[in-house]
């Protein structure tokens, strides 16, 4: 099931232009994906390969399918009772839809920032080692602070609330907490961060943070991306998808769809025809 | 005239008026040929609206006035000197509201006439025989005094009745004239029946206001009353309930409130945990058809009328814990004790606590979970580490209503904690609660203006302030939590 | 991002293992500490149901056997000489002869029944033999015979009601060993009715009486019955009805559609939350202290009774009824005032119909509720034993009655424990009623529910 040869095969399923690298290395590979929810066929038959410690971004008018093909990853849409999920999502070659994998286990390698910055009603510390501490990371105190100053920095949040980490995480400003959340995702140390439109609710100043932060964060993690704004997906993003009613029209580097893209409905889309 | 029949008299005007004004209003506009203002019902209303409202306002406003005056004028008629020693005149006062009630009863009875009942005299005739012929019990022989005050008593009050109907019946033809003269057909009825009917339903809303002033002033008044016989003092802080018949005493209200609290918190350590894992297995974990079974049935526990889980405490509960808890461990050997009573009362507040936290709960924002699965939480960590700390104000709210509810509770411990004023540590004695007492002194044979009586109105006051302090405190913890995720 | 994020690297912090197919320890220890969790809150729901189970078997097994009751047939000989001694057959000098006299009519008819069927007990004189049946026989009799002047002289078919312990031995209150230790019954006479019921004398019936009779004193439960308390109820609830539905329903619309923002208008909703969750007996406290002693109203009274009722429902009604009117969405008020309607019309003739299934559900609640009130009707003193039917009203309204829960409290506190089963019994009538009333109120709201 996921062995190289598989994914070989699943690759050319996809009308991307092939790179002999893009072949090797694959974190997260999808195969016929499909989502319903009770009745309704939100997803059909994605196939698709996310290539590690890059930037990926998925893109689409709303209800696409993209967010929900996000929280398949890290089987958020366990929690949602009518939700039902058929193919393979594998992760470094190990299918999450397994009867064997724990979602809480899952979730911590795969991590995952929301549409609304939610942070929890908890002081800035407690928001940052709610992560660790659920996961056992820290055994004593001293671990835990390194935990959460080094999260809070790779947020680059360190800065702003060093000497306030006892304040409420919900006093911050939207940017801010959305750098909590990042941190607090981070602080789990996963592998893979999904972020589901992370700057749709924020300001322009605030967004460009995030997006900076998303560019030094892709070194150490793999992140993927939902994004309403095409000029996010060309901003942070090294490989772009582009889904329209559930299916996934395309997939390639991010240039190359900005400019030339193979499928006429992304061109539609990324001229403004519709979405 | 009875005033029931004053009020349909009232109404039969008020409806007299509706018909006439409305046939006044057409007849004008018909003779003068022209269009009236407002519909033809509207001058009807007019003037029904004023034969009825102020006349029923003036006679509420009498029989609640015409009792003090007369209270005041006729208790001033009573000389010092036939008040017995340490007796108050309040008590000389029921006897008066006694005799004279006793003297309607032999007039209507007895067949005296009034002039009869006026050459009575207490010196001569045995009145208090007489009296008790007619099944009315006088404590006493009656001084001369108390016969005049009765008497003046009794003729006041006749003729306050008498008067009152007059007036009443004055005020409602006087104002449904001068109603049915203003009706012209320019005449704005319906703003002037509107706003008759937008005071009314002000005055409607007022009511709550005056019931919470009802509450107060009777608790207070008899309270005060209270204090003046009894220290209050000892009344707060003496550790002993012993009410005699005859006098001396003790009213402690210390033992009581120890029984309340404690059957309460007995109540709370059962009703607390249990509902709250129901609110969040309910909101949190159930399906569908589990929910739609479960949440129906423990909201049946809520309405369930308080009498019923008395008469399981007493008949079922009660027993029970005697016989397979109490006796066996030697630790005592009634069958009603705290234990019983806050066990049964921890099942009716199950349903308190549950719903409300179930509210709560809900309303604690998807997003918060959503973080928190995100992270790799389990769900029950994610409601104890995160739900939970976030519906804790509401959660405390809740628990406070209940407690209130607990404290405030009656047929429960009437029927299973037991009448006996102790302060001891084991749950399986009987012990007595504040209401407990208020029932038991309000119920005896005692009189009323005794000490032993108007405790009740002080421990009364005592349970009003504590709720009151409870919902309060309830109420604005849950609107801040309510606040803070609308 | 000035942050040294670069130079900061993961590996000093212990991260969450390996491959996902297999669980780690710390996992394995959180899905256990999860399923315990979960476990509890199942745990928790059962004890809600079973609680509610409990509370109603035991409510029903106790109480289910009130509604049959065991009945003695004899011929009773309406004898003259006895009632009738000038025999002049004048209604009040047979008044004059008081249930006593009553009495060897009953023992002289069991005697010969026994006789009859050939039923004897050793040990067993008449007049205990007699007191199989209720002490409450006679006094039906002299009833019978006051209303029936001319059957005096001849021999009447009656069913009299046994005796409260007979009664018990046929639900299992009364045994052989408890009769032996029991002053009021001994086995020979359980002897006798175990025989009497052979020959087909006692048998048990349904106890309409139970519906209709009136309170009976300590000595005879076997003949006590609701009547009273049920028109006692029935005259609160109408009361409670006339009056807190106008007041209330007036009352929200002031509030919901007229009250201006300020300090008044606050503190009316600060009262009505409050007053609903004063407890229930500072009401009985408000009643006696204003509508008794101060006003003067008769004590056991069902206008007091209701009067104070009215005042515990109107928070409830008031609460549903905004409620109620919160749900009619504005457009509907727009486009009556759109066609020229004044505020009040619009109110009275589109929002207050649309509102009314809520507003009659609430109204249904709260009466369900003050129907079941108990301990302020203890204050106003309808604890009182009351035998006589109030009147007709509205002077009814001013005769001492009972209430239904209030006759179940009555009869808690009576020694005999053939009360608990008539109380229980009286329970299950007033849940009946309670079953109904909530039962409209949902068909109500199912039927007229709107989803705007």
């Amino acid at each position: 099931m996921n062995d190289a040869t598989m994914n070989n095969a699943l690759m050319s399923n996809v009308k991307t232009t092939t790179k002999a690298d893009v072949m090797t290395e694959s974190k997260i590979s999808a195969k016929n994906v499909q989502v319903f929810y009770g009745e309704k066929h939100a997803i059909k038959d994605v196939n698709i390969e996310i290539r590690p410690r890059s930037v990926t971004a998925f893109i689409g008018p709303s209800g696409c399918g993209k967010s929900t093909f996000l929280r398949c990853i890290n089987r958020m849409n366990d929690t949602i009772d009518i939700c039902r999920v058929e193919g393979d999502i594998a992760i470094d070659g190990e299918n999450v839809y397994d009867p064997k994998v724990d979602p809480v286990q899952l979730r911590a390698k795969v991590g995952m920032v929301f549409q609304k910055p939610n942070p929890f009603p908890k002081t800035i510390y407690e928001n940052v080692a709610y992560g660790p501490r659920i996961h056992g990371l820290a055994r004593k105190k001293s671990e835990m602070d390194e935990i959460v100053a080094t999260s809070l920095q790779k947020a680059g949040l360190w800065n702003e609330v060093k000497d306030r980490l006892d304040a409420p995480g919900t006093g911050l400003s939207g940017g801010q907490q959305q750098r909590l959340c990042i941190a607090r995702a981070v602080a789990v140390s996963p592998e893979v961060i999904l972020m589901d439109e992370p700057c749709s609710a924020l300001d322009p100043i605030a967004t460009a943070k995030v997006e900076e932060l998303i560019h030094e964060l892709r070194e150490n993690y793999t992140i993927v991306i939902v994004t309403h704004s095409m000029q996010q997906a060309a901003r942070v993003s090294q490989r772009t998808a582009m889904f329209h009613l559930g299916e996934l029209v395309e997939e390639d580097d991010t240039d190359k769809m900005f400019t030339n893209p193979n499928d006429q409905r992304t061109q539609d889309y990324i001229m403004g025809r519709f979405g | 005239m009875s005033a029931g029949i004053l009020i349909v008299v009232i109404l039969g005007i008020a409806v007299l008026g509706f018909i006439l004004g409305r046939q006044r209003a057409l007849s004008l506009a018909a003779r003068d040929n022209v269009k009236l203002h407002s519909l033809p019902g509207y001058y009807g209303h007019s003037v029904a609206l004023f034969a009825a409202v102020p006349a029923f306002l003036l006679m509420i406003a009498w029989l609640f006035i015409q009792p003090i005056l007369i209270e005041t004028g006729v208790s001033r008629m009573i000389p010092d000197s036939v008040i017995p020693d340490g007796g108050a005149r309040s008590l000389v006062m029921a006897d008066v509201h006694r005799i004279a009630d006793g003297l309607d009863v032999l007039a209507e009875k007895g067949g005296l006439s009034e002039e009869e009942l006026s050459r009575m005299r207490a010196d001569f005739t045995n009145v208090r025989s007489r009296l008790a012929e007619v099944g009315v019990a006088v404590g006493s022989d009656i001084p001369v005094p108390v016969l005049d005050a009765a008497r003046e008593y009794r003729d006041a009050k006749h003729l306050g009745s008498s008067l009152m109907v007059f007036a009443v019946l004055v005020v409602s033809i006087v104002f449904a004239a001068i109603a049915y003269s203003r009706v012209r057909p320019e005449m704005r009825a319906r703003n002037v029946s509107e706003s008759f009917i937008k005071a009314l339903l002000m005055g409607s809303s007022l009511v709550a206001i005056l019931t919470t002033f009802g509450i107060v002033a009777s608790l207070l008044f008899e309270s005060i009353h209270f204090f003046q016989m009894y220290p209050a003092k000892d009344f707060f802080f003496s550790l002993t309930w012993n009410p005699q018949f005859r006098g001396g005493s003790d009213l402690g209200i210390i033992p009581l409130l120890w029984g309340t609290i404690y059957v309460s918190f007995v109540a709370l350590l059962f009703a607390v945990p249990v509902g709250l894992m129901i609110a969040i297995y309910l909101a949190e974990y159930a399906g569908k058809t589990v929910r739609s079974l479960a949440k129906p049935a423990i909201e049946i526990l809520a309405g369930i009328p308080t009498i019923v889980y008395g008469l399981f405490a007493l008949i079922t509960v009660g027993p029970f814990l005697r016989d397979w808890l109490a006796q066996p461990l030697g630790l005592g050997n009634s069958s009603s004790s705290v234990l019983t009573a806050g066990l049964v009362m921890g099942i009716m507040l199950i349903p308190f606590v549950s719903s409300l936290s179930d509210d709560i709960i809900n309303a604690v924002p998807q997003s918060l979970r959503d973080g928190s699965y995100g992270l790799g939480a389990t769900q029950s960590e994610t409601i104890k580490q995160v739900i939970m700390p976030a519906a804790l104000p509401g959660v405390v709210g809740a628990i406070l209503l209940a407690a209130s509810r607990a404290i405030g509770e009656t047929m429960i411990v009437v029927m299973g904690a037991g009448a006996a004023a102790r302060m001891d540590l084991n749950p399986l004695e009987a012990m007595t609660t504040v209401t407990v007492k208020i029932v038991s002194q309000l119920t005896g044979d005692t009189e009323f203006a005794s000490p032993e009586t108007l405790v009740a109105f002080a421990l009364g006051l005592t349970l009003f302030v504590f709720t009151l302090c409870l919902n309060v405190l309830a109420l604005v913890i849950v609107r801040k939590y309510r606040e803070q995720y609308d | 991002m000035t942050d040294a994020t670069a130079t900061l690297s993961n590996n000093n912090v212990r991260q969450v293992g390996g491959s996902l197919l297999v669980l780690d320890e710390r996992t394995k220890k959180r899905n256990a500490a999860e399923a315990r969790f979960r476990r509890m809150g199942q745990i928790a729901v059962m004890i809600g149901v079973l609680a509610l189970i409990g509370l109603l078997a035991s409510i029903l097994s106790n109480g289910l056997s009130s509604f049959q009751q065991t009945y003695i047939a004899v011929d009773i000989h309406l004898d003259a000489a006895k009632l009738d001694k000038s025999g002049n057959r004048n209604p009040d000098e047979i008044a004059k002869v008081t249930t006593f006299g009553y009495m060897p009519l009953i023992q002289e008819a069991i005697k010969k029944k026994m006789a009859a069927e050939g039923i004897s007990i050793d040990g067993l004189n008449a007049k205990a033999a007699a007191e199989l049946i209720s002490k409450e026989a006679p006094a039906t009799l002299r009833n019978y015979v006051l209303s029936h002047i001319d059957a005096i002289g001849t021999t009447v078919p009656f069913k009299l009601l046994a005796s409260g312990r007979i009664d018990g031995y046929y639900k299992g209150r009364v045994t052989m060993a408890s009769a032996e230790l029991d002053k009021n019954v001994s086995p020979e006479q359980l002897k006798l009715a175990d025989e009497l019921k052979q020959a087909g004398i006692l048998t048990t019936a349904f106890n309409w009486d139970f519906f209709t009779a009136p309170d009976a004193s300590d000595t005879r439960p076997e003949a006590a019955g609701l009547g009273v308390a049920i028109l006692g109820s029935a005259y609160m609830m109408l009361i409670v009805l006339v009056l807190s539905l106008p007041i209330g329903v007036a009352a929200s619309i002031y509030l919901e559609e007229f009250a201006p923002q300020n300090r008044l208008t606050d503190l009316i909703e600060v009262n009505i939350a409050n007053l609903a969750a004063v407890p229930s007996i500072v009401f009985g406290i408000l009643g006696l202290a204003v509508f008794i002693n101060y006003a003067g109203l008769p004590q056991s009274a069902p206008i007091v009774g209701g009067l104070v009722l009215t005042l515990m429902t109107l928070p409830t009604i008031i609460i549903a009824t905004r409620a109620a009117l919160k749900a009619v969405p504005p457009s509907i008020r727009d486009a009556a005032l759109g066609v020229g309607a004044s505020k009040m019309q619009s109110i009275f003739h589109h929002v207050l119909p649309l509102a009314m299934p809520g507003i009659l559900t609430g109204t249904i609640i709260g009466l369900a509720q003050a129907l079941g009130e108990t301990a302020p009707l203890l204050l106003i003193g309808m604890v009182a034993f009351v035998r006589e039917y109030p009147a007709a009203p509205p002077e009814g309204f001013f005769d001492p009655a009972s209430a239904l829960p209030v006759q179940v409290y009555n009869w808690t506190q009576r020694g005999d424990p053939a009360f608990v089963e008539r109380a229980s019994g009286a329970i299950i009538v007033l849940l009946v009623f309670l079953v109904m009333m909530n039962l409209i109120a949902i068909i109500l709201r199912r039927r007229f529910e709107r989803r705007w």
